[in-house]
């Protein structure tokens, strides 16, 4: 039984990954494309694996998980408090919203190089810049969240009693926390997206710059291949560990 | 700000300080010990009402005519603040309930029946005149009183179990004395074995069962029923009147139970206020002489259809006037 349920949940993911796969070789095939323009699947793999054993990959991705945790960790968090201001004071969203709407509307793309000239080239310009990019769908999530709580509910709290401490911890966050594990989860892939076009605009390290390295001076398209699965691996990763915690905390609410 | 009561509410800080004299649970005490005490406070109580069966076992009270109503309203009314003004919602109404009475509230959609409850709990504060319970003014959101919401208000992300234990919780009470507790008012309220379930795994009146229990928690001295079984079948409301007849039985808590049902309100009550008109004001009383304790179909048929007819009366004069 739990088999065929595992047969069921996982198949799905092989088949269509194999899918893929095919589909990739099919067209470096047909189109007789060169390794140098779109590798074959199986020279991308063997260099991913090469990369990986030899240790290319390892402190590169190492400092871009750093980059997208701690900018996510401080974005969301943020958010999380903005967002409730916005959704509780009418006064907070008449001076905030501006900014934060046309802050969202820049691209980050053309902000990146004055991050870098702000903060330099470390670790710090690439947080500020993952940060900044999770922090809206973070926080539009959390307002309409804490917007969305049931009236009823707060009466039921207030007529027990709570404390508005209280109110904020027992009912209106647990209560707002399937919107914000929405808004979590599309902020956590842009987080990725934040950190490697950080490090565009000037890191000593990191996967952004290994893209890069490998296009240019190395001139290694399949290092280049093998480093942006390894990006999307990453995205996939954490977005993940967002889903398994909105099911630890949300749970089953009918 | 959704709705016009949200400012007023700021008297919970002041009910704050009323806090001592929140009853003190017994925790080692069963659930029923536990409510009678606190049902009881120390100087205002009455003897039981002739019309009881003398389920209830209060003190002697010392000074008889001294006694103070639970419930005072005096010359009490409320009005919503809206965008375009305010409307009135309850005007003018002076009414006394006695410890340990139980009071039904009837009236039309509209009259104010809600409103009403919301002022004894102390969540709306009155524009006019002033709510006491036990001669104490009510200035926010009491301790001593326990409220049933016509929808169950469970919190869906919580067990059944902690939803009963929730105010005690927001009361600072630890885990295990809560969790006892909590057993004890499901099994009060007739819901075995759901302690782990979650609200949306429950029937209706499943849940109407672990909200009543949530209010009689922590043990409150009045317990206020708006519709609680008014979403309800049929039958399970008829089951549910009855239990709750043996839960005041063996709680003595003073209930006020708001319904426009009018057989629900006599099978129920010792007294049956009307409450008519837009804003509403009471109407008239009509007291219910039926023995403790009632079964469905072993009711004094004429002692019940008088009494209907009464409230009836009551409601139609508002009726003809609004014509």
């Amino acid at each position: 039984m739990t088999v065929r349920r595992v047969l069921r949940e996982i198949a799905p993911i092989v088949v269509g990954a194999a899918f893929f796969v095919l589909a990739w070789k099919a067209v470096v095939v047909i189109g007789d494309w060169k390794p140098f323009v779109l590798p074959a699947p199986e020279t991308v793999a063997a260099r991913f694996v090469r990369a990986w054993t030899e240790g290319t990959m390892t402190p590169h991705a190492a400092t871009t998980l750093t980059e997208i945790a701690l900018g996510f960790v401080a974005g969301a968090g943020s958010a999380v408090i903005v967002g409730y201001a916005l959704a509780r004071s009418h006064l907070a969203e008449r001076v905030f919203s501006p900014y934060i709407v046309a802050a969202q509307s820049t691209p980050v793309l053309a902000l990146a190089p004055l991050f870098v000239l702000w903060f330099g080239s470390g670790l710090l310009s690439k947080v500020i810049m993952c940060a900044i990019i999770v922090f809206f769908p973070v926080a539009v999530a959390t307002m309409v969240g804490i917007r969305q709580v049931s009236g009823d509910l707060l009466e039921m709290g207030r007529a027990f009693r709570a404390s508005r401490r209280q109110l904020l911890l027992g009912i209106e966050i647990p209560g707002a926390l399937p919107s914000i594990f929405g808004g979590l989860r599309v902020g956590v892939t842009l987080a990725v997206i934040g950190a490697v076009i950080a490090e565009w605009s000037g890191a000593d390290r990191g996967l952004g710059l290994l893209v890069i390295l490998a296009q240019g001076s190395l001139f290694d398209i399949p290092l280049e291949f093998a480093a942006l699965a390894t990006i999307a691996l990453l995205g996939v990763a954490l977005y993940l560990v967002v889903v398994v915690l909105e099911r630890r905390l949300v749970g089953d609410r009918g | 700000m959704e709705e016009g009561e949200r400012p007023r509410s700021r008297a919970r800080w002041v009910a704050r300080t009323d806090r001592r004299r929140a009853p003190k649970q017994g925790l080692g005490a069963s659930g029923l010990t536990t409510l009678k005490t606190t049902s009881t406070t120390d100087r205002h109580d009455q003897p039981v009402a002739p019309t009881l069966t003398g389920a209830i076992q209060r003190p002697v009270d010392r000074a008889p005519d001294a006694a103070a109503p639970a419930i005072r309203l005096t010359d009490v009314s409320y009005a919503y603040r809206t965008s375009g003004g305010s409307r009135p919602a309850v005007t003018g109404i002076t009414l006394t309930v006695k410890p340990g009475e139980f009071i039904a509230l009837v009236g039309a959609n509209g009259s104010g029946k809600s409103t009403l409850l919301r002022l004894v709990d102390g969540l709306l504060s009155p524009d006019t005149g002033s709510v006491e319970l036990d001669d104490q003014v009510v200035a926010g959101p009491d301790p001593r009183v326990g409220l049933v919401f016509q929808e169950p208000r469970l919190l869906p992300w919580r067990s059944v179990l902690d939803n009963v234990a929730f105010p005690l919780e927001l009361a600072g009470w630890a885990r295990l004395p809560r969790e006892v507790r909590a057993r004890e008012m499901l099994d009060l309220a007739g819901l075995h074995g759901v302690d782990d379930a979650r609200p949306h795994e429950l029937s209706g009146g499943m849940r109407q069962r672990a909200s009543l229990a949530r209010a009689l928690a922590p043990a409150p001295a009045v317990l206020l029923l708006d519709e609680p079984f008014s979403a309800l079948d049929a039958l399970t409301r008829e089951r549910l009147n009855v239990q709750l007849q043996q839960i005041w039985t063996a709680t003595g808590t003073t209930v006020v139970l708001v319904t426009h049902d009018v057989a629900e309100a006599v099978f129920l009550a010792d007294r049956v206020a009307v409450l008519t008109g837009r804003p509403g004001r009471l109407s008239g009383e009509v007291p219910i002489q039926l023995s403790r304790p009632r079964v469905l179909d072993r009711l004094d048929a004429a002692a019940v259809s008088s009494a209907a007819s009464g409230i009836r009366e009551l409601l139609a004069g508002d009726a003809e006037r609004s014509r």
